[in-house]
């Protein structure tokens, strides 16, 4: 019983030992520790639909070795998102839901908004499209024939800007579904909103890109797209540093000008899941 | 069936593919909770000791109270310290929110009430004349405390497994507190969370049976201390 105690023992203090070192630096970052010259550390609040679909990953890397950053990327609600920006616990926001954007920025927690990229929506069903919904004429048309069949219908419900042009698209159709047995309320992000419209089958509404990132993974169709009402652009807003004097803005203001530039530009135009661009960029347009 | 097979195996496949993202979250997940657990040991084994020998009032309603915070929902934690930190709240100067100490101090205040909890019970079971025959042969009070402590060690050790099982699994706090940054406070349960919601099953069971691994290895790791102290103190009786 000794032999396995004293080992016990030396594995404890190894382990001690190496948390105690653990709040001290980022020792395991695998980016390189920004110089002294660089922008530092960036704190970018975003939508799920950025950074779940891969963008980020591919847009990020070659600002932060260009400019000696790191870029923490927290992925939330536009709703999220924008409340972080607006308490001040990140430097910079990309959002999608314009009256939440513009409000941030008439309130004084934001500026410098610039328009980066744009998608679509599209309401996405089960491939029988069991309430017959893909011959209507526009998006509210649609989702008034939702709420006449009482289809199954799973909403974010998280104040996301996909949650919030969804419930623009209920009021087109002059319909109210709050508390309607068929309509769900996930409060989740847009992958396990499609998830779990896949297992009820059910109706929802999504970005195209999260749509397009998810298609192999679940069976269920576009029923209905197209609708200038479906327009879904995203903006860069810097958290106004006279609010908050500790924020990075010249790393935030760097960020959002890498976004807007061509270089990042053609990054966003250049990416693409199974041959179809995700994301149209729109400070540099390709022509 | 396939769905489950695939996404098993999957899993497996992920597990021995040793992905650096999900060491990374390993990493994470074992700094954070270690160092909490230390900290509720540090803070929980004295507060649990003077609750058991001092007698003040109110002393009932203190243990009530901790008690009922064992079942204290992780998320109303992380919400009640992420209105605290964040730059917006009086804390807000100290630039914790999103950082692994933030994490570590939700943690903390997770596994505390438990470890208070379950050191007092260990305590409460000694047996009485423990410390009348310390008294006896004139100890002081803290040779006291140091023999009690001594004497309740196993009980001290499953109070800080269950801490640790708990914090290692919880996602509420690491979530709010931490914001399952990639590569720096994403750890094993918020990477769960994300890849479950993501649809990507094998990757979020291949985390699972990480953790569950690593929850493993740590209690034979804490059992084999506990089980060689008991045995060294029946040999110290004997």
């Amino acid at each position: 019983m000794r032999t396995p105690r004293m080992i016990a023992i030396a594995l404890a203090a190894v382990l001690a030992a190496s948390c105690a070192r653990a709040p001290a630096g980022p020792a395991h970052v695998s980016a390189p520790e920004p110089g002294p010259a660089g922008l530092g550390e960036i704190r970018l609040a975003t939508t799920t639909s950025t950074d779940n679909t891969g963008l980020l990953a591919v847009l990020l890397p070659p600002f932060e070795r260009k400019f000696g950053a790191k870029v923490s990327v927290l992925a939330a609600g536009t709703g999220k998102a924008i409340d972080l920006g607006r308490n001040g616990d990140v430097d910079v926001v990309l959002a999608h839901a314009e009256e939440l954007e513009e409000k941030f920025v008439s309130d004084g927690f934001g500026v410098n908004r610039r328009r980066v990229m744009h998608n679509d929506f599209v309401l996405i069903g089960h491939p029988d499209d069991p309430a017959g919904v893909a011959g209507a004429g526009s998006a509210p048309d649609a989702f008034a024939a939702l709420a006449a069949k009482g289809a199954p219908f799973v909403s974010r419900g998280d104040r996301s800007g996909t949650h919030v042009k969804e419930l623009e698209l209920w009021k087109a159709a002059g319909c109210n579904p709050a508390g309607k047995p068929w309509y769900m309320e996930a409060g989740q992000g847009m992958e396990a909103v499609l998830a779990m419209t896949f297992e009820k089958k059910a109706y929802a509404l999504s970005d195209r890109g999260t749509y397009l990132s998810m298609a192999g993974k679940f069976d269920l169709r576009i029923v209905c797209e197209g609708d200038g009402r479906l327009f879904n652009p995203y903006s860069v807003i810097v958290v106004n540093p006279a609010k908050y004097r500790k924020a990075n803005y010249l790393g935030a203001m760097g960020l959002a000008a890498w976004l807007t530039s061509p270089e990042g530009q053609a990054i966003i135009g250049g990416f693409k899941k199974d041959g179809k661009v995700l994301f149209h960029p729109d400070a540099v347009p390709e022509d | 069936m396939d769905f489950f097979l695939e996404t098993l195996a999957g899993a497996v496949r992920l597990i021995f593919s040793a992905d650096a993202d999900a060491a990374a979250a390993v990493v994470v997940s074992l700094q954070v909770s270690l160092c909490s657990v230390l900290i509720c040991a540090a803070a929980g084994f004295p507060a649990a000791y003077a609750l058991w020998s001092a007698r003040f009032p109110g002393r009932k309603a203190v243990l009530v109270l901790v008690h009922a915070l064992m079942g204290t929902p992780t998320v109303a934690i992380g919400l009640f310290l992420y209105i605290v930190i964040s730059r917006r709240g009086p804390a807000g100067g100290l630039d914790l929110l999103f950082t692994k100490k933030a994490m570590i101090l939700g943690q903390a205040v997770l596994g505390l009430p438990i470890v208070i909890s379950l050191a007092h019970s260990a305590l409460s079971s000694l047996d009485p004349r423990a410390m009348e025959t310390a008294l006896t042969l004139g100890a002081g009070r803290v040779r006291c405390a140091v023999t009690m402590l001594v004497e309740a060690r196993s009980g001290f050790a499953a109070a800080l497994i269950t801490a640790f099982g708990r914090l290692l699994g919880e996602v509420g706090v690491s979530m709010m507190l931490g914001g399952n940054i990639a590569g720096k406070t994403r750890n094993i349960s918020t990477a769960m969370a994300l890849e479950t919601g993501k649809g990507e099953a094998a990757l979020g069971l291949a985390l699972g049976l990480i953790l569950l691994a690593t929850a493993v290895c740590i209690n034979v790791l804490l059992k084999l201390l506990q089980g060689g102290g008991r045995e060294s103190s029946r040999g110290d009786r004997g």
